[in-house]
């Protein structure tokens, strides 16, 4: 409780540092608009003009707020919550897409760091290329992803899943290859006194071990798949999803949606990071080790 | 070699080759344990003690002699599972209870659960853990760390414990309480113990044979059969006897040190 005062300080400052921010960058169009009516603007005037700008270049706070209340709340209790124009909906599509991505990424992560750690020819070949993966970026690929799968007939939710297991599998690889290396010579060694099968050591030795390195490399895979369903999202024609809202509100200069949309991607990145966090602390927790 | 031989190294030697050239770690090291013995193996640094003890746990692979344990080569020892091994570090897994972590051999080695509950408080009660079966490691005095280690090298009831350096991190006081533990344990349970010190009044008040090791090449210098009687007082280290020893196991180190300069 006591990290609230420096918490809202925060907030407080960023609120309005953006405010003014507002004021600044919709100015010209304020003044623009003045001048052809022919009228004077005062700073009053010039203030609440830039706060409620339709298309302003900064959207006040306020407007994203109210755009976002609009999209969700307002369309829920109007029983329209998951029509094409809620925030809620796209937020749904978006998260399926990164949810799919996130586990598949995992899985592809997992799998790849027990094959690099139990296998010297995949330790010597596979991680330049896993590192070489996440040097091409993912805008120029996605696009590309999303045109062969649909060749193949695979369209919908899966191309951009695909793309979300690109960009997540990345971190879990790098931490499960080092959390199931952490156990020292000492630890193997004592296995090997009990005549440990290489099974009983993964499940008793080396996962339990890599549970801490496992749980932040979730977290950051869980960004990042949220990233790549966002971008898998942009190349399919802006039909649904968070990234899909991006394109549209930038086609038609609506810098509200687009705001409204990049707070709901934020929140929902900082949700789902933050369950995984909850998850961390149980587990730990459970193991003794937090 | 008799029925009670245990352990039974000839012309024993193993060379690690690294890039400053080969490292004679122990050369033509012969050496034989009987039944019951308690064996301390001394020595400075990079004498092999702690090599000749991995030999015999089969966590190293000599490249000349030979070695039985049991009768037997010690990787058909091991996956017989014929002795128990204490490391340096308890090494207890902090996930798991003491409980849980005296259980885990016995996991492995897959007896059923019953019998894993009755060993695994039998075996606390050996070393005086008794209660603390549900405690996380974090929760217990690195002495008391060190002691459950130890119940869980016993717990599978090897005849053979092998220890290197247990107590080297603790401190005074508590080694000589483990160290008297340590006795009364080995007489109640008639194990064979092979234990790896760098400390002579250690080494002196366990044993009933003290190797003494010098290094480049890692060879023994020295076999001290001990005249102490079994049943060893903490204060048996004041009388003449016990000092008599522990001169000659520092002649004896001194004698191996000098003639490698």
């Amino acid at each position: 409780m006591r990290s609230i005062v420096p918490i809202l300080t925060v907030v407080s400052t960023l609120f309005v540092i953006w405010y003014a921010a507002a004021i600044g960058l919709n100015a010209p169009w304020a003044y623009n608009k003045a001048e052809r009516a022919g009228v004077e603007l005062n700073f009053a005037a010039l203030v609440s003009d830039t706060w409620s700008q339709d298309k302003p270049k900064l959207p006040a706070p306020h407007q994203v707020g109210i755009e976002i209340w609009e999209t969700t709340v307002e369309m829920v209790l109007d029983g329209r919550g998951f029509s094409k124009r809620s925030l809620i909906y796209h937020s749904w599509v978006t998260f399926s897409a990164t949810a799919l991505g996130f586990l598949l990424g995992t899985g592809l992560g997992i799998a790849l760091a027990i094959g690099i750690v139990y296998n010297r020819t995949m330790d010597m070949s596979v991680m330049p290329w896993v590192i070489a993966s996440q040097t091409i970026p993912i805008l120029a690929i996605a696009p590309m992803i999303i045109v062969v799968l649909n060749a193949v007939g695979i369209s919908g939710l899966l191309p951009k899943a695909m793309i979300s297991m690109y960009l997540s599998f990345f971190p879990v690889v790098v931490g499960m290859v080092k959390g199931l290396r952490s156990p020292g010579p000492m630890q193997l060694d004592q296995m090997r006194t009990w005549s440990a099968t290489p099974a009983q050591t993964f499940w008793r030795l080396r996962l339990p071990s890599s549970m801490p390195y496992l749980f932040t490399s979730l977290k950051i895979g869980m960004a990042a798949s949220l990233v790549g369903a966002i971008v898998g999202e942009l190349p399919t024609g802006a039909v649904a999803g968070l990234g899909a809202r991006l394109l549209a509100g930038s086609y038609y200069g609506q810098t509200i949606q687009i705001w409204s949309a990049l707070i709901m991607a934020a929140t929902l990145a900082a949700v789902l990071v933050g369950l995984i966090g909850v998850l961390q602390r149980i587990t730990l927790k459970r193991m003794g080790m937090a | 070699m008799t029925d009670q031989t245990v352990i039974s190294a000839k012309e024993l030697s193993l060379t690690f080759e690294t890039n400053d050239g080969p490292v004679h770690a122990l050369k033509d090291v012969t050496l034989t344990v009987e039944k019951g013995d308690f064996v301390s193996f001394i020595g400075p640094s990079g004498c092999g003690k702690t090599t000749f003890l991995r030999c015999m746990a089969d966590l190293e692979h000599p490249t000349g002699g030979t070695i039985t344990v049991n009768g037997v080569s010690p990787d058909a020892a091991r996956k017989s599972r014929a002795y128990g091994y204490v490391f340096q570090a308890a090494g207890l897994y902090p996930w798991r209870t003491i409980g849980g972590n005296i259980r885990l051999p016995l996991e492995i080695m897959g007896y059923p659960k019953a019998e894993q509950d009755q060993r695994v408080a039998r075996v606390l009660d050996l070393v005086d853990l008794a209660g603390f079966e549900k405690k996380f490691p974090w929760q217990l005095s690195g002495g008391m760390q060190q002691r459950a280690s130890i119940a869980r090298a016993l717990a599978f009831d090897a005849d053979i414990l092998l220890m290197d350096e247990p107590f080297g991190a603790l401190d005074e006081i508590v080694r000589d309480h483990l160290n008297e533990q340590l006795l009364k344990l080995w007489d109640r349970t008639d194990k064979t113990i092979c234990f790896v010190t760098h400390s002579i009044p250690e080494a002196v008040y366990l044993s009933t044979k003290i190797v003494v090791m010098s290094p480049r090449p890692g060879r023994i210098t020295d076999v001290i059969e001990s005249p102490l009687p079994r049943d060893r007082p903490l204060d048996i280290r004041d009388t003449p006897e016990f000092i008599e020893i522990a001169h000659r196991v520092r002649d004896g180190l001194r004698a191996g040190h000098s003639d490698a300069i």
